[in-house]
């Protein structure tokens, strides 16, 4: 056994816990979490059911935690873990499975496969079967600071740009503000619009906020890629931070396993409680709403419908106040089927968008999108998961499906009441 | 040993050391089990009614929104046979005088022409869900040796049964007593086997419905 293996294998072990042991011992082979995973459901192929994908997990389980299992393996019944089956595994586990927890809603015996998923991940990782993609996003944000190598000069232009644009000067350090601001790289790089939607929502709440210069990226590839050592890193940056700069809040931005990994891992991760909250950009918009600090004039004309990132909605709580906030600004807004936790991912969630060798499987599985856009006949889509949007934008364009794709943050931001005079723009 | 002998046997012995294997048997899974324990959840809670692991052990007995289309034989099959099971074990007089004997308690039976239709309502589900199994491609990808095995010791004792009472192919007394063995086998297996999921089925609707209860969502 190589070195590296026997460390996987032996991390393995130290995850599995009664929850896990109790879902092995509970599975039937009923196949019924095939029929909720689109990765099954958009291929047929019978390898990508997932409690097949968890095989690794259970061979360790039984072999060391069960006393028939320790049996067999004493007696030469039941072969080891092999790097040959991991690397068989390495498919199934990171290219096949965005962790959207789907499997975990529909198990008539109650098992959480995306929980057993994310801990097989920790063993496939260290034992050296991780994706090369997704390996690359995790070192950049552990030594650069984001997957997509973003420095803070980037962040500074951006904020110079998105200045200029809506004439909001956008804090950075600023100790005692109320909120502090995450990014994802994904609207670094690709969606500036969010930041300056964010700026203009805050000042319209009168609320005090700021980006902070040690830690403004919230994606946590440690979480996809399922190592806790690297992902506290990450969330470690975050925390001192927050601290630093004595906020009340930190707001996630539109990224799905960014407050996954912020709001419920983070805390588990570094030991501790935090003491500052953390809240989804939907949470702090809904809360405003809710108490009349935003406002918003006009209407959408066009008709949309909203996607439902599963690491903000079905992991993650959020499931109203989108819908809320939507209703807002869209007179036309239509649900697609399986709406809230029942949503369907887009297909690129988990690091699977990071993950090169996934792409084709990872637009199959964009059927699953296509078929419910197909029977709403929308003219946008909006969603709160930059990834999500950059994944169904590609898929859309693979599919020749001319829907735009829109984040809610600017989507509100776009409809914000101007100011009734007095109130002066901040300098 | 003649067919009386046989009886007398699996009665007596037979049943007391499947009963100890048995009971031992669940002891010793649920606590190889459940003492491997978890870690304590740091993150702050999100309330939401009806988000809790007791939740879920009532609401997974339901197909969720969208599934039961999906997999209709697995949930139809499923129910009528699990039911089916209950019924044919727990509401047979002479069942019931058997648990009596053994633990003191008891209750109303139904009667007998209700349990024969049951019984092959049952086996007849049974025997579905097994065609199921062998035609359903993520099925038949799923199964090995013990998916079918723990088919024919759950399926024995119902057969056998329905035999014994019905006086068919064998005589009375040893069609009983195979009946009695096919549920002694059945035990035997129950705790080593995929058949715990009778128990620990519970166990882990809890686990999920607390773990994602945390987060507020109810599932």
């Amino acid at each position: 056994m190589s070195a590296s293996l026997e460390k996987g294998v032996n991390v393995l072990k130290e995850m599995i816990d009664a929850p896990i042991a109790s879902f092995f011992n509970s599975c039937v082979h009923c196949g019924i979490c095939a029929e909720a995973c689109l990765f099954y459901t958009e291929t047929g192929d019978p390898k990508y059911t997932p409690i097949h994908k968890l095989k690794p997990l259970r061979k360790v389980y039984e072999q060391e935690y069960t006393l028939v299992g320790r049996a067999a393996k004493a007696l030469g019944l039941s072969k080891p873990l092999t790097d040959a089956e991991l690397d068989e595994w390495q498919e199934l586990v990171y290219n096949s499975c965005t962790m959207c927890g789907r499997c975990s809603l529909v198990c008539p015996v109650g098992n959480d496969l995306a929980y057993m998923i994310r801990k097989l991940r920790e063993g496939m990782a260290v034992a050296g079967h991780a994706p090369e993609g997704v390996i690359g996003a995790t070192k950049r944000t552990v030594e650069i600071g984001s997957p997509m190598g973003v420095r803070l000069p980037a962040v500074q232009a951006q904020m110079r740009h998105v200045q200029e644009d809506v004439g909001i000067e956008i804090p950075l350090d600023q100790e005692g503000a109320e909120y502090m601001l995450l990014l994802s790289s994904m609207e670094i790089i690709n969606f500036p619009e969010y930041l300056g939607a964010v700026a203009r929502i805050m000042q319209q709440a009168g609320k005090s906020w700021t980006l902070c210069s040690t830690a403004f990226e919230a994606t946590n590839s440690g979480i996809q890629i399922g190592v806790s050592d690297l992902a506290k890193v990450i969330v470690s940056r975050i925390v001192e931070g927050a601290e630093r700069l004595n906020v009340k809040t930190v707001i996630s931005p539109e990224c799905g396993h960014a407050y996954m990994a912020l709001r419920w891992e983070g805390p588990n991760l570094i030991g501790r409680p935090y003491n500052f909250d953390v809240k989804h950009i939907l949470e702090v918009l809904e809360e405003f709403r809710v108490q009349g600090l935003l406002k918003t004039e006009g209407f959408e004309t066009e008709r949309v419908t909203f996607h439902d990132p599963c690491q903000i909605v079905r992991r993650g709580g959020v499931i109203e106040p989108q819908r809320n906030l939507l209703k807002m600004v869209a007179k036309d807004f239509v649900e697609m089927s399986d709406p809230g936790k029942y949503n369907w991912c887009c297909g690129g969630g988990g690091g699977v968008s990071a993950n090169e060798n996934a792409e084709q499987l990872r637009l199959t599985a964009f059927k699953r999108k296509k078929a419910q856009l197909d029977e709403v006949q929308v003219d946008t889509l909006v969603t709160a998961c930059a990834n999500c949007r950059i994944v169904m934008e590609e898929g859309l364009e693979h599919y020749q499906m001319n829907i735009p794709v829109v984040g809610l943050t600017e989507t509100i931001a776009k409809h914000l009441a101007k100011p009734t005079g007095g109130t002066p723009q901040s300098d | 040993m003649n067919e009386m002998q046989f009886l007398t046997w699996v009665r007596g012995p037979g049943l007391d050391i499947a009963l100890g294997i048995f009971v031992l048997g669940v002891i010793w899974r649920l606590l190889e089990i459940y003492t491997l324990g978890r870690k304590k959840d740091l993150s702050v809670p999100r309330h939401t009614s009806g988000a809790s692991g007791w939740h879920t052990i009532v609401r997974r007995s339901w197909a969720p929104p969208g599934m039961f289309k999906r997999s209709p034989v697995s949930y139809v099959g499923g129910y009528v046979f699990h039911v089916g099971l209950a019924i044919v074990v727990f509401l047979f007089a002479p069942h019931i005088a058997l648990i009596d004997s053994l633990i003191g308690l008891s209750w109303p039976g139904v009667p007998s022409q209700v349990i024969d239709a049951v019984a092959v309502v049952t086996m007849a589900a049974m025997v579905i869900v097994l065609v199921d199994r062998i035609n359903n491609p993520v099925k038949r990808f799923l199964s090995g040796f013990e998916d079918y095995f723990t088919w024919t010791l759950t399926f024995l004792p119902l057969l056998t049964g329905y035999l014994a009472v019905k006086h068919l192919l064998l005589p009375y007394t040893t069609m009983l007593a195979l009946h009695i063995l096919s549920v002694e086998l059945l035990l035997i297996v129950l705790p080593f086997s995929k058949l715990f999921h009778a128990f620990t089925t519970f166990g882990s609707r809890w686990y999920n419905g607390r773990m994602s209860g945390q987060r507020g969502v109810s599932v």
